[in-house]
């Protein structure tokens, strides 16, 4: 292993300029000129705009332009980037107007937008909008919203449905094996909404060059080729090679800055329109309500087991909210990141999922860490503790009885999906031995005699990472390929940069990226710049999300790599007059097979680009590949968390005192980077877990609309974490890799909450739903009636 | 953020005179620049106190602390003369908010604001505290009126708070988990004249005396005697954070922890 190659916990080199306040963000983008905008959002769930009147507005000092709904009458709406098609039907895909028309929808919901000479003129203005709302009855609970009956958000589904989805199949043979099964665990559930809070809210400054007729969005995204598609040819018309995306440093993004969002449309459109770039930041309280959520599922789930407490079949029945417009990939969130997930590490035969996908008067939802995967897991997961307790065997046994086999992979689940390999009994064992776990009931025992309440809690997560092949999301109704791609460029002396897909918000690809790239030539990382973000540098990418970025982006890299050294073996046959069989490339070095004769990487760099002894007839100058990569599968990142919980019951208060995490993310590139990324996604899932979940009220108001009332996790609500590793490489990527972004996120909530009701089990407590806060956990000690969520 | 004049006044009778109009009264600012950046309200003046040295400080005598209006948190948190005298008043004044508001935070500000979900006021009323202004001095028992709400007049300024050195005396609290302000703080002294307990975050009209806790600890601080003590819910707030059921048992119970620390 080289010093700072494959394998090496390498500091991250973004660090510096992060850390000393040096990033550039796209707020500290300043063009000459720039305008300010303000937007008036609804105050109100959901109403019909009788009339605005913007004439105040106009008049008030600095405003360049008020542009209302009518504006933009001639672009399109916000696009979807995923056709669902449930049992009757294409899903229901209403238009999403950039402003709103005729109606609002959700707090939140843009109505007007004033571009100023600054900003606070620009909000001055808008507080003399006056828009006059016949607010309607708001849309808010799923259960009712089903049921028709009121206004319904939209009119093309009167009973707010967007699609009704079976999957695999029917439900006959899975209905026929739970009431044939020896015991049936049953569980309602609810996974509760979460408001993502990326640290840099998002921003986008829209520019028109009147001179090239080309346009300029900075926008905070994870994916700029992605916004260019969207935007350009389906939003405001405008052909690629007049319009330019780029992403700077971005603030975090945990799948909220994957989407289209009208704002980046918005600014660009108002760019042309005032002559003059246009610019827009997010203040906290509008990312509340308007960053699109994530989450939001209620769920009844049975599993069946027979009389050895073999898994015979599970069947889920789910209500997912998608809020009050489709965001880009809301409709494959809560299907084909969800259900496929379905089988977990068990030898399940048969399953059966159906999900409603539900319109309601509030903010979009959408892929949040995980994003679909942790539903899943959570259903599962709880699922097993839960039986587990009710047959009264160990929750780890029952699990490990259900296992997939490491000799059955390939293992071709009943959900679509086929596992490439695995070891998940090696991941359980690793855990249980780092959470002493034997030792847990004498521990129990001893908080006992101390007044305390103390519970264990196990969860097996899987997930799909990787996404995607493209002809299989395209069967699936993704309309987009999900490839990655990649440029080499090798400089004259030997120095490196590549032009990257992926997109790096906090994941720390400028190093990781290149510890591939240093490995792979044998050159140092320093040697390697990584470049992304921008439309204008880098190839088509697809962006990064859904811990993509190694498994696909990096086989981008590597495949781009390969065809660097192969075009240099050519070179170097020519200059060492060796066949090119003979040639064989390895610590950064050509050597003829059986001698010593060698040249460098950067002798070969060196005479691509001044090619006077060179096989100018046979091969071009220059030393620069692109590779597209189309994964093969999905990879199956999988592991076991444990978590240890103490209740005081007097109060409720709950205190973590032992959270352990064992994954298989396949080979590892960066082990430092890989368990910041496990301690960041715990923090998120144990946020889930006990902290966080938006609160919207009747009429559809969100209450939890700042950090006074929406509890993010903090330092110190997490405990030290015991992270560790089991590797089964990843079988059809040139890396290995299976990726670690989302894992901690997916495996944590149902840890958390198994080890609550296992502690609470003498209170008889059979679930509680999150965040299980020390209200909830002194009500169900003292066996009060739960409050509702709104109380 | 809308426009307003600043003003910086040299002494503290210019600052009453600056009070005219729309004036609104800056010390360390903690609530009320959050409260401008959002446009919730337009003073149209404010009057900055940080000018005014003689507004800092602690200064102790035999039986009574003094602390100035504009003294900060942090300083109340590690001042020798409070750590000696009332140490469960540095340990509050050392749990509220972060590093950041503690700095800037001032005593007095929160004290005329009194917010309910604040710490101090149940310092200050459970001590038997005195707030001087620049007009009178208002014992702590008149002092807090209501949510948000105080004995003071639209131009009068705290210029300091005078705390009785109690026997002993110790503060617990549950936060709130998302704001971190209390959820329910209670502050046990035991004074001069008798055991006093004041409970903030609970009360529908703010801070608040717990007679039912004053009288189960009238023979003597007794840690198991405050948390087998029932507070009843009625007069108690009920939100998204805590029900009124759960605050009323959250009083007693750090109510013990409070008595246990006390100190």
């Amino acid at each position: 292993m080289a010093q700072d190659g494959i394998g090496a916990p390498v500091k991250r080199r973004e660090d510096f300029r992060f850390l000393k306040g040096l990033g550039k963000y796209t707020d500290d983008m300043n063009m000459p000129n720039q305008t300010y905008c303000a937007i008036l959002r609804s105050s109100v769930a959901h109403g019909l705009i009788k009339s605005i009147d913007t004439s105040a507005a106009e008049k008030m000092p600095g405003v360049v332009a008020v542009l209302t709904g009518k504006d933009f009458e001639g672009v399109g709406g916000v696009p979807c980037g995923w056709l669902v098609t449930g049992k009757d039907g294409p899903m229901k895909e209403p238009k999403h107007p950039i402003l709103a028309v005729g109606k609002v929808r959700h707090v939140g919901d843009p109505i007007v937008a004033v571009i100023a000479e600054s900003l606070n003129e620009a909000k001055n203005a808008a507080e003399q909008v006056v828009v006059d709302i016949d607010e309607l009855p708001a849309v808010v609970d799923m259960r009712s919203a089903i049921k028709g009956g009121g206004t319904p958000v939209h009119d093309e589904a009167g009973d707010n449905i967007c699609f009704d989805w079976d999957f695999p199949g029917e439900s006959a043979d899975v209905d026929a094996a739970i009431a044939a099964a020896h015991h049936v665990t049953k569980i309602d559930l609810v996974n509760n909404r979460l408001i993502p809070n990326a640290m840099e809210p998002r921003a986008a400054i829209g520019a028109y060059d009147i001179a090239s007729e080309e346009y300029t969005l900075v926008t905070t995204s994870q994916n700029p080729h992605v916004i260019r598609l969207l935007m350009g040819a389906f939003v405001l018309g405008i052909p690629e090679h007049k319009l330019r995306v780029y992403a700077p440093d971005v603030g975090g993004g945990f799948g909220s800055k994957i989407y289209h969002y009208a704002e980046e449309a918005l600014v660009t459109w108002a760019a042309k329109k005032v002559g003059r770039p246009v610019r827009w930041t997010a203040e906290r309280s509008e990312s509340f309500v308007s960053d699109a959520h994530g989450r939001d599922h209620v769920t009844h789930a049975e599993m069946a087991f027979d009389k050895d407490g073999h898994i015979t079949a599970l069947k889920c029945q789910t209500l997912a909210n998608m809020g009050a417009y489709l965001s880009t990939f809301a409709p494959c969130i809560p299907t084909y990141l969800h259900a496929t997930l379905l089988a977990g590490q068990y030898r399940t035969p048969l399953v059966f999922c159906n999900v409603k996908a539900v319109f309601t008067n509030t903010v979009p939802v959408d892929a949040y860490r995980g994003a679909g995967r942790p539903e899943a897991t959570y259903i599962l997961e709880r699922l097993m503790s839960k039986a587990a307790a009710e047959m009264g065997v160990d929750q780890a046994e029952l699990r490990r009885k259900n296992f997939i086999q490491p000799s059955q992979f390939p293992y071709q689940t009943p959900v679509a999906v086929m596992y490439d390999t695995g070891d998940y009994e090696a991941s359980l064992n690793k855990a249980l031995e780092m959470a002493d776990y034997k030792g847990f009931e004498a521990r129990r025992a001893a908080a006992k005699a101390n007044g305390k309440l103390r519970g264990i809690g196990v969860a097996s997560y899987i997930e799909a990472c990787g996404i995607a092949p493209s002809s299989l999301v395209g069967a699936l109704g993704a309309r987009a390929g999900l490839y990655e791609a990649a440029t080499v460029r090798v400089n004259p002396t030997g120095s490196v940069a590549v032009m990257t897909g992926s997109h790096s918000h906090g994941q720390g690809h400028e190093t990781t990226f290149a510890q591939v790239v240093a490995d792979k030539l044998g050159i140092p990382a320093s040697s390697v710049e990584i470049v992304h973000g921008d439309t204008n540098k880098v190839p088509f990418g697809m962006g990064t999300y859904g811990s993509r970025s190694l498994a696909v982006g990096g086989t981008a890299i590597v495949n781009a790599l390969n065809k660097v050294i192969d075009k240099g073996k050519k070179i170097a046959a020519h200059l060492l007059e060796a066949a090119e069989a003979d040639i064989v490339f390895e610590g950064g070095a050509y050597k003829v097979k059986g001698t010593d004769k060698q040249k460098t990487f950067g002798e070969i760099a060196l005479t691509a680009y001044v090619p006077h002894k060179y096989p100018i007839d046979q091969i071009e100058p220059g030393l620069e590949e692109t590779a597209f990569y189309d994964p093969k599968n999905f990879t199956y990142p999988a592991g076991t968390y444990i978590c240890e919980v103490e209740i005081e019951p007097k109060t409720g208060e709950l205190q973590i005192v032992k959270f352990v995490a064992a994954d298989d993310f396949g080979n590892i590139v960066n082990p430092m980077i890989v368990e910041g990324q496990v301690h960041g996604g715990l923090a998120q899932g144990i946020g889930q877990a006990l902290l966080e979940g938006a609160v919207y009220d009747e009429s559809g108001q969100l209450r939890t609309g700042s950090y006074m009332d929406y509890t993010m996790p903090r330092a110190d609500d997490v405990p030290s974490f015991q992270v560790a590793t089991t590797v089964t490489p990843c079988t059809h990527n040139p890396l290995g890799v299976k990726g670690c972004g989302e894992a901690g996120a997916i495996g944590s909530p149902p840890a958390v909450i198994n080890a609550i009701c296992d502690a609470l089990k003498e209170h008889g407590v059979q679930h509680m739903d999150m965040p299980a806060t020390p209200e909830k956990i002194w009500r169900a000690v003292n066996r009060m009636p739960a409050l509702k969520a709104a109380e | 953020m809308y426009d307003f004049t600043y003003v910086r006044p040299a002494s503290i009778d210019d600052a009453a005179k600056a009070l005219t109009g729309e004036a609104k009264l800056l010390a360390g600012g903690q609530t009320l620049l959050p409260t401008l950046k959002q446009r919730l309200a337009s003073p149209g003046k404010l009057v900055d106190l940080g000018g005014l040295a003689e507004l800092r400080g602690i200064h102790r005598d035999p039986k009574a602390i003094g602390i100035g209006a504009c003294t900060t948190h942090v300083d109340v948190a590690t001042s020798a003369d409070v750590k000696a005298t009332i140490p469960a008043l540095a340990k509050l004044a050392a749990g509220i908010g972060d590093p950041q508001v503690r700095n800037r935070g001032t005593i007095g500000g929160s004290l005329a604001n009194n917010d309910p979900n604040a710490d101090y006021p149940a310092a200050i009323l459970a001590l038997g505290g005195i707030v001087h202004t620049n007009k009178r001095q208002i014992t702590a028992d008149d002092y807090f009126t209501g949510l948000f709400t105080t004995a003071l007049g639209p131009d009068e300024i705290i210029v300091a708070i005078g705390l009785p050195i109690p026997k002993r005396a110790g503060y617990a609290k549950m936060e709130q988990r998302a704001s971190r302000y209390a959820l329910v703080g209670v502050f046990v002294a035991e004074t001069e004249k008798g055991v006093r307990v004041a409970v903030t975050g609970a009360g529908a009209g703010g801070v608040f005396r717990s007679r039912e806790l004053e009288a189960a600890l009238s023979g003597g601080l007794n840690a198991a005697a405050a948390g087998a003590t029932k507070v009843p819910s009625t007069g108690l707030m009920s939100d998204l954070h805590a029900s009124a059921d759960y605050r009323a048992a959250l009083i007693s119970a750090l109510a013990e922890r409070a008595v246990a620390s006390a100190a």
